[in-house]
């Protein structure tokens, strides 16, 4: 039977799933990251621009994809996340903007600013972006200060419902390590998943090197925060909600839910291991170069196990700090039946979609990238 | 306390992005068509000039898409940043159509991008023809979704008020899609993207041809364009006359504004500019009926009766119902946990006067009326612009065709000075629409005012200023690239 409250849980899938896919595809990000970092000459950081910008549309749209389907099936989370942690959203939102325009203009003549100009606008998104994104997402398991009042649309001078509890509007995340530690973990993971994908994606031997070595220190420093994080999320307190909705704090409650869902311990478990499996083959195996395609569906994997474990048996998914009883969960922030239910039909075209993307990224990437191709080819 | 700064701000800002975002899309939709079409020419005559000719038309789209993805991003998540309101409202409908937009769209222009741009080597000439339509075609049905969502706010259909979620929510998923303003809009934008598409390309041409170079590809190119511009063209006069008569229908104080109307009545006259007028024209085109009634904008805040004897309410009136429905809304909040009879009788008091619930937060019925001067004005100059490019389109082809295209320099300097004429009649028509339904956010369930973030004044403003330097430095490098690139040329021959 297809009832409300499996619907809430099926739309969490997707939003998990999305987020999931989202942070595999921030290897973009993460290779961007590295054009100055891995790419020593001028025809290195064109073959690595040229790599992950024949794919930053895929990672832009699976972004607007996320918030597009956040609103329509948890509007109150887009509401109060994004009117009320104001300038987080902003700072994630002009990277990006930077990073749209980048590649177009960075080789174009006349571009006023200069190629270098835009080849930094792009290292500033591959780092700050992940980085955000990931801090703001720290904030699910840590909470946010913040009061929702419905009832406030009836006050004609303040119809106002979400209201940020400071005047910091999302700022003040950073002043929470494990906020930063998450972000930290993000930008890692991505620069190791980038890292893999440019030597999966160029054919350059003294590049695949370079980025050998890159992915040696960000996986490194990737592990250490990953384990910082994870034994927080482990440990901590966390945000339970009883059967009359109410939001309570509860020791112990993430390990509780990997425990009473096996399901998604199993998922992170996979996931993890994938991932490390990816990183050490590359590493260990010489002229091995397919690690992104165990890494990148390794993170999938994990990063949709801890949103299910932020949002599913009796959860908070976005707690607030300044009155529990206004912490969002999924029952409380999402959309009606009808919606949820409407919008569940349309999901269903998201296995063709996916299927299309990935016989024409196939179809592109049959052949590595080369400095040859860029000579005679079409290239940014 | 609502700050009328914060509000105004926060309109500013989105007003920014919006126009900013609409300089852009239009030459996406219509240069999509015009590109693919010249490929299409290349792969049933294997000539290798259209390849070239497709191609360099496709260098400029590209320059142009990225600057329209960069500000499409912030117009998306803007209606929670600065809109939560608005967001919580009426999210259980809006939201739907743009996770729609994104899946059903993004990732086929995403996809198909990709493959027209680099994909010339390695995929099939049909493969590639196929990707380069399927681009246009992606723009296109983004286009479909974010004009649902657009004229759902201009024209909310298929949804009840829930006091107990504190929202609209869905209750008819077809109504929103099939809803006639949506209809209209989505034929009515695209076509004008086939206008600006088609003016660009013989603009450009055109100065080939001053120039004297590029001979070859400018008639080509002319050629082409010129048909796509000229059905796009005749296509945005049908779809906006039946704009102009939903508008009439369903926002007739955005129509009374396009028009300067203070008092209407049968046989309303349309105005060409003050002091001149059609008579019974507005009747004509607002009802498709000479004798047709058009209220005017004192009708409209005073109340009136149509001839067929029913009564509007005046604006007070409406006020008035909204006040009631707002303070039964929140009777009802207070008392359904405590007082479930008198709950129910708040809630009766409620479901009669929802559907003046936003005309609860306005003050006076002067707030009622948009910007007069600016739409009326706008309004002039979309279709006097429209109508002179138009002209020249068919001057352009005919000269052409009689291969007098060449000698008419004249002709070939009023082609290129069109190009911005075209994007300020795009701007304008931009205005008529987003101006001209102001207070309203949603038309008579929302006022701005009850929509915006709670953020400070301060914060908005930032944002604003950094968004005009982005979006202004974009524009300026996006139009010396094309510049550059233009004068560089095909180089063809």
């Amino acid at each position: 039977m297809i009832t409300y409250e499996f619907l809430q849980n099926y739309w969490w899938f997707l939003i998990s799933l999305l987020a999931g896919l989202l942070v595999f595809l921030l290897f973009v990000q993460g290779g961007n990251a590295l054009i100055f970092l891995a790419g020593r000459s001028e025809r290195e950081r064109e073959l690595i621009l040229n790599s992950t910008g024949r794919k930053w549309e895929l990672t832009f749209t699976t972004l607007v994809t996320f918030g597009g389907a956040f609103f329509a099936s948890f509007p109150l989370f887009y509401s109060t996340s994004f009117g009320g942690a104001y300038w987080v959203w902003v700072l994630i939102l002009i990277t990006f903007v930077l990073q749209a325009v980048s590649y177009e203009f960075q080789g174009k003549a006349g571009n006023i600013l200069g190629k270098t100009t835009f080849r930094v606008f792009l290292t500033l998104n591959g780092c700050l972006a992940p980085l955000l994104i990931g801090t703001a997402v720290g904030t699910f398991f840590t909470g946010s200060a913040f009061y929702v009042d419905k009832s406030a649309v009836g006050v004609i001078a303040a119809p106002t419902i979400s209201r940020w509890a400071n005047g910091w509007h999302g700022l003040e995340a950073v002043a929470n390590p494990f906020n930063v530690e998450f972000g930290l973990m993000v930008m890692l993971l991505t620069v190791s998943l980038g890292a893999m994908y440019l030597i999966n994606n160029i054919d350059d031997d003294k590049l695949a090197q370079q980025l050998r070595r890159s992915l040696v220190y960000s996986f490194g420093l990737f592990l250490v925060m990953f384990v910082v994080v994870l034994g927080q999320i482990l440990t901590m307190d966390g945000f339970a909600v009883n059967a009359s909705g109410e939001v309570y704090m509860e020791s112990y409650k993430y390990l509780q839910n990997f425990l009473s869902m096996p399901v998604v311990l199993a998922l992170l478990l996979i996931g993890a291991v994938l991932v490390v499996a990816g990183v050490a083959t590359t590493l260990l195996r010489k002229g091995f170069t397919r690690g992104i395609w165990l890494s990148g569906p390794g993170t999938v994997l994990a990063v949709m196990a801890l949103f299910m474990v932020v949002g599913y048996n009796d959860t908070s998914y976005y707690p607030s700090t300044a009155d529990l009883s206004a912490s969002l969960t999924l029952a409380n922030s999402s959309s009606s039946e009808f919606t949820l239910r409407t919008m569940a039909i349309v999901s269903l075209i998201i296995p063709f979609v996916l299927a299309y993307i990935a016989y024409f990224w196939r179809q592109m990437d049959k052949r590595s990238l080369t400095t040859e191709e860029l000579e005679k080819g079409d290239k940014y | 306390m609502l700050e009328t700064a914060l509000v105004d701000w926060s309109r500013l800002q989105f007003a920014l992005t919006a126009g900013y975002h609409w300089l852009f899309v239009p030459l996406t939709l219509g240069l999509a068509v015009i590109m693919a079409t010249m490929e299409t020419v290349y792969v049933a005559t294997g000539d290798e000039f259209w390849k070239r000719t497709a191609k360099f038309w496709m260098k400029l789209f590209a320059i142009n898409f990225s600057v329209g993805i960069a500000t499409g991003i912030i117009l998306e998540f803007e209606f929670g940043t600065n809109f939560s309101n608005y967001s919580w409202f009426v999210g259980d409908i809006f939201g739907a159509p743009l996770a729609i937009e994104g899946i059903f769209a993004f990732f086929m222009e995403a996809t198909f991008f990709a493959v027209m741009y680099f994909g010339w080597e390695k995929v099939s000439k049909r493969f590639h023809l196929a990707s380069t339509w399927l681009t246009g075609i992606g723009a296109a049905i983004s286009a479909v979704w974010i004009l649902v969502a657009n004229s759902w706010m201009q024209h909310p259909v298929g949804m009840e008020f829930n006091p107990d979620t504190v929202r609209h929510e869905m209750v008819d998923f077809w109504a929103l899609v099939l809803n006639p303003v949506a209809i209209s809009k989505f034929f009515h934008s695209v076509f004008i993207g086939w206008m600006t598409g088609a003016i660009f390309v013989i603009g450009i041409s055109c100065w080939y041809l001053l120039k004297r170079r590029e001979t070859r590809f400018a008639l080509a190119s002319i050629r082409i364009a010129a048909m796509v511009g000229i059905i796009g063209t005749f296509a945005v006069m049908f779809s906006g006359d039946s704009s102009g008569v939903h508008v009439a229908e369903y926002q007739p104080m955005k129509l009374a504004a396009a028009e300067g109307l203070e008092d209407g009545g049968e046989r309303a006259p349309f105005s060409i500019v003050p002091g001149v007028e059609v008579p019974a024209m507005l009747s004509i085109l607002a009802t498709h009926d000479a004798d047709g009634y058009v209220p005017g904008i004192n009708d409209l805040l005073d109340g009136y009766t149509t001839p067929d004897g029913v009564h509007h309410l005046s604006a007070d009136e409406k006020i008035e119902r909204g006040k009631i429905a707002l303070e039964a809304f929140g009777e009802y909040r207070a008392l359904k946990d405590t007082d479930p009879e008198a709950a129910a009788i708040a809630r009766q008091r409620l479901d009669e006067n929802v559907d003046y619930f936003g005309y609860g937060y306005i003050n006076s019925k002067e707030e009622l009326v948009p910007p007069v001067g600016l739409v009326y004005w706008a309004f002039r100059v979309m279709i006097g612009l429209g109508s002179l490019l138009l002209v020249l389109m068919i001057a352009v082809l005919w000269a052409e065709r009689k291969a007098k295209l060449r000698n008419m320099r004249w002709l070939l300097w009023a082609a290129l000075c069109s190009i911005p004429l075209v994007y300020i009649a795009g701007q304008a028509g931009w205005i008529v629409a987003e101006v001209g339904r102001q207070p309203w956010v949603i038309e008579g369930l929302l006022p701005v005012k009850a929509a915006v973030s709670s953020v400070s004044v301060a914060a908005v403003q930032t944002t604003f200023w950094l968004f005009v330097a982005i979006f202004t430095l974009f524009l300026a490098i996006e139009i010396r690239i094309l510049l550059k690139a233009i004068k560089q040329g095909p180089q063809i021959e």
